[in-house]
């Protein structure tokens, strides 16, 4: 039909799953597995109750005799984003405007709803900032859910929610600058300047109580799914004992109940942070923004501007 | 006499992070104060439902802060100062 009208369609052979797909997706899975390797390689062999914080890879010398230690929090976060970076790439190479190809609707629809999100939450104004909320949201979430295949899960490091934190306070303070500083100094004696220190306090808060909220969470979900798994090997211990030989040392009570937790403290907890850390972000920027001022400010250098060129004619 | 002081370290250790952990109480009341009024609304308007969960859910993660506070300070109470301070003491003793 659509020939007959002259009107070809360039896309309409079926998209194969080519090679470039293929390698794309092992791409996106070797990060995984190789933080798996690692671990694996680097983890001391031991049994029992084990939390501890992250395991450190390497120390590199900085100047001034001090060490950066290599965590294995860092690795594990720059694999998710490696990860997710050729995610996306395997789900947007070869978009075409004609093209129906799942890859396509999945990227088309997840850049829809981050849009209307930040369109929701922020207003036209910020629009922009549609891609990091959805980079903060994509690697939180990913690096929670690290923990269902066994890794670290960097989310659970008080230094990396911490410097996610700090970009947040920096662009919070970025917006809040736009008047101008001597503005933003205004702001701290809002109600009245008797509260000045107060508002300091809050201020410097923020990022603080969001930082521990995002890192709370998660770790107290390995914190007590570690617990329950030892408690449940210690009775599963005491209740199988009468079974002979080595069946009395399988800890069958173990089997099931952690996972059922883990869907609550790794899957819902864990995505439900990130939403929550992208929606604070999102919340706290565009309140901390003085937009009438910022508009009002703009439209008097306009009119300062068009009176200039007048003249100028 | 060290041995003593070890052991009052490690057990005021304990004793703090399990005081800590009482403000447990705050967040658990608020969120389940907030869950109820959200139930309330669903139940007034059902077509509210996806906006009503999704303020509930963020409501109660912010109130959750309080009790994450304590959460940090007793993490910090049972793994990291126990050995800070029977380092300081075992400095102290010589």
């Amino acid at each position: 039909m659509e020939e007959k009208i002259g009107f070809k369609n360039p896309e309409e052979k079926k998209t194969k799953f080519g090679f470039v797909d293929i390698l794309l997706l092992i791409l996106t899975v070797l990060p995984l597995i190789a933080g798996i390797m690692l671990k694996i390689l680097f983890t001391p062999a031991s049994d029992g109750i084990q939390i501890e914080g992250a395991m450190i890879y390497a120390e590199i010398n900085m100047p001034f005799g001090t060490t950066m230690p290599i965590t294995e929090a860092q690795i594990n976060s720059w694999l998710v984003i490696l990860s997710i970076m050729f995610l996306c790439i395997f789900l947007t190479h070869g978009m075409t405007v004609w093209g129906k190809g799942k890859r396509q609707i999945i990227a088309e629809w997840i850049v829809e709803k981050v849009d209307s999100l930040v369109k929701e939450n922020m207003g036209e104004y910020f629009m922009g900032f549609a891609p990091f909320v959805a980079a903060i949201l994509a690697l939180s979430a990913c690096s929670s859910l690290l923990s269902l295949i066994g890794l670290f899960p960097p989310t659970s490091d008080i230094n990396i929610t911490a410097g996610w934190a700090i970009l947040t306070f920096i662009l919070i303070t970025h917006y809040k600058m736009k008047c101008g500083p001597l503005q933003y100094i205004k702001s701290f004696g809002e109600p009245v300047p008797f509260l000045a220190p107060l508002n300091i306090i809050s201020e410097v808060a923020t990022p603080v109580s969001m930082a521990f909220r995002h890192y709370g969470n998660v770790l107290s979900g390995s914190v007590i799914s570690v617990l329950i798994s030892a408690l449940l090997a210690k009775l599963s211990a005491m209740v199988f004992a009468f079974l002979p030989g080595a069946l009395a040392k399988v800890p069958f009570l173990r089997i099931g109940l952690p996972a059922v937790l883990s869907v609550y403290f790794d899957v819902f907890s864990g995505c439900l942070q990130a939403f929550i850390f992208a929606m604070l972000t999102m919340l706290y920027v565009a309140g901390g923004f003085p937009q009438e001022l910022y508009m009002k400010k703009q439209e008097k250098k306009k009119l300062k501007k068009a009176k200039k060129a007048q003249r100028a004619d | 006499m060290t041995e003593l002081a070890i052991g009052i370290i490690l057990g005021c250790c304990a004793l703090g992070a399990g005081v800590a952990m009482i403000a447990g109480i705050g967040p658990g009341i608020g969120e389940g104060n907030a869950v109820a009024k959200a139930c309330e609304a669903i139940g007034r308007q059902p077509e509210c439902r996806g906006q009503v969960t999704t303020t509930m859910l963020m409501g109660c993660a912010v109130a959750e802060t309080t009790g994450l506070y304590a959460l940090v300070i007793a993490i910090l109470l049972i793994f990291v100062a126990p050995q800070r301070l029977v380092d300081i003491l075992m400095n102290i003793v010589g």
